[in-house]
């Protein structure tokens, strides 16, 4: 085990790189962490849309948020391999192709953690700045997002160990991450398919339950923040 | 298109697929999820870790790692009959059918639980003192309330269930993305079967989600009402 570690590690780790793109769990994470902020002016304005009092807007958002959340990542994932050459006319590399489609599936997920962030700010808070003389934008923006933010950080950490767990599927269009390595090396090795998988899904496990822990601690100490428990 | 009987054929393949594939998932993932709470009960503390590690391993692994762990891999430790018997039926669904049982089992276990934990424990101490026995407040009291706090999320996680039996094609499962791709293939009509397949997966999804909320209006959690 030691051994295959030690030949493979990199490989896991970092994909072919420096001798090629940055692939293996660095890949992994980067296209998750682009996906989810690619993913967040979008979804803001989502977001926005679902909260906001122009009918055609509000029912324009939700049809995106259900559609989005309706149908598998590798659908989405294929009509953006599909439809991208198509609309730009040139060819699109993997990662941009997979990336592009991942930003559209979070933008749905993230648009209903910002609308719920957002309407756990008190109405009062956007009255009040209104009042005193702030514009629909600015109290947006230094009022209500700020505090609805803060609210969100937990399930924004909940939603990026989602987005990293949807990145392994992309491997199917040649996107080089973890789940792409971990094929590479069960083609070169044959024998060692277990231990390859295994060795994955480890590393995903480490990862994703770091994170979610974080996101719990998180959460507990918000929850003692609005209790007034904090030190 | 979609006057070409072999095409025809060959979606109806995936739709009875990947509803197959759900239903037995689901069915499967339920038993095992009542397994689990039951075995939880144990008051030894390794059997609790180990459900616990159960649980941990399978919400944060992709479910597509699941997948390939069982169809990749664990044909190597497998007892030899036992994977001679798997191998007489379909293999891929075979194995697709166990990593997609086993995922979301974890899940709907947690849900369970978290039913149960909502009702209040006086509630049994109140049921007890009325004279009910343990098997009787566990019948008339605490099941009838923690069903109603665990069905919601159960059907949450049913329609991501759904949605997951797509990833079920990087093994070669017959099912509906599997098969949209293949067409595609034979009749480069890329447009029409994405726009059939998607629609299929989005009206399914959003039957799952309305008849969810059905159930959750005519059986609301709380009985304040």
């Amino acid at each position: 085990m030691i051994e295959f570690l030690h030949t493979y590690g990199l490989l896991f780790l970092v994909g072919s790189w420096p001798n090629g793109p940055v692939g293996g769990f660095a890949g992994t994470l980067i296209l998750a962490f682009l996906g989810l902020a690619g993913a967040f002016p979008a979804a803001l304005l989502v977001a926005l849309a679902r909260t906001g009092d122009n009918r055609y807007a509000r029912a324009l958002s939700t049809v995106w948020v259900y559609t989005f959340r309706s149908i598998p990542l590798i659908m989405i994932v294929f009509w953006a391999y599909f439809l991208l050459p198509v609309l730009t006319g040139t060819e699109v590399p993997p990662f941009s192709t997979a990336l592009a489609a991942i930003i559209v599936y979070e933008s749905a997920f993230l648009a209903e953690i910002i609308r719920a962030g957002i309407q756990s700010v008190p109405a009062g808070q956007r009255e009040a700045s209104r009042a005193v003389g702030l514009g629909y934008f600015q109290s947006l923006w230094s009022v209500q997002l700020p505090q609805a933010l803060s609210n969100m950080i937990p399930s924004l950490v909940n939603q990026f160990v989602s987005t990293i767990k949807a990145t392994s599927i992309v491997y199917i269009i040649g996107v080089q991450e973890a789940a792409f390595s971990a094929q590479q090396i069960n083609s070169i090795e044959l024998t060692a398919a277990l231990r390859t998988y295994l060795v994955l899904a480890l590393f995903y496990f480490l990862l994703c339950a770091l994170l979610s822990k974080l996101a719990k601690s998180l959460e507990t100490r918000l929850r003692n923040k609005r209790l007034g428990l904090a030190a | 298109m979609l006057s070409d009987p072999e095409i025809m054929d060959m979606l109806g393949t995936g739709i009875a697929t990947t509803v197959v594939l759900f239903a037995a998932a689901m069915a499967c993932g339920f038993c095992i999820a009542l397994a689990l709470t039951a075995v939880n009960l144990i008051p030894w503390r390794p059997v609790r870790s180990l459900v616990a590690l159960y649980v941990e391993y399978h919400r944060n692994v992709p479910t597509v790692v699941q997948i390939m762990v069982w169809y990749f891999g664990m044909p190597e430790i497998l007892p030899q009959a036992l994977r001679a018997w798997i191998n007489q039926g379909n293999t891929e669904f075979s194995f697709a059918l166990i990593a997609l049982s086993l995922n979301v089992s974890a899940y709907y276990y947690e849900d369970i639980r978290s039913g149960i934990r909502a009702i209040a424990g006086t509630q049994i101490e109140a049921a007890r003192s009325v004279g009910l026995g343990a098997m009787q407040a566990l019948r008339y009291v605490v099941l009838p309330q923690a069903v109603r706090y665990a069905v919601p999320p159960i059907i949450n996680r049913s329609i991501i269930l759904f949605k997951d039996t797509s990833l079920a094609m990087v093994i070669g499962v017959t099912e509906l993305t599997y098969q949209a791709k293949r067409i595609e293939n034979a009749t480069f009509q890329t447009f029409q079967i994405f726009t059939i397949t998607t629609v299929i997966y989005l009206c399914v999804s959003l039957l799952i989600s309305a008849l969810g909320a059905q159930i959750a209006r005519r059986y609301p959690a709380s009985f304040k009402s």
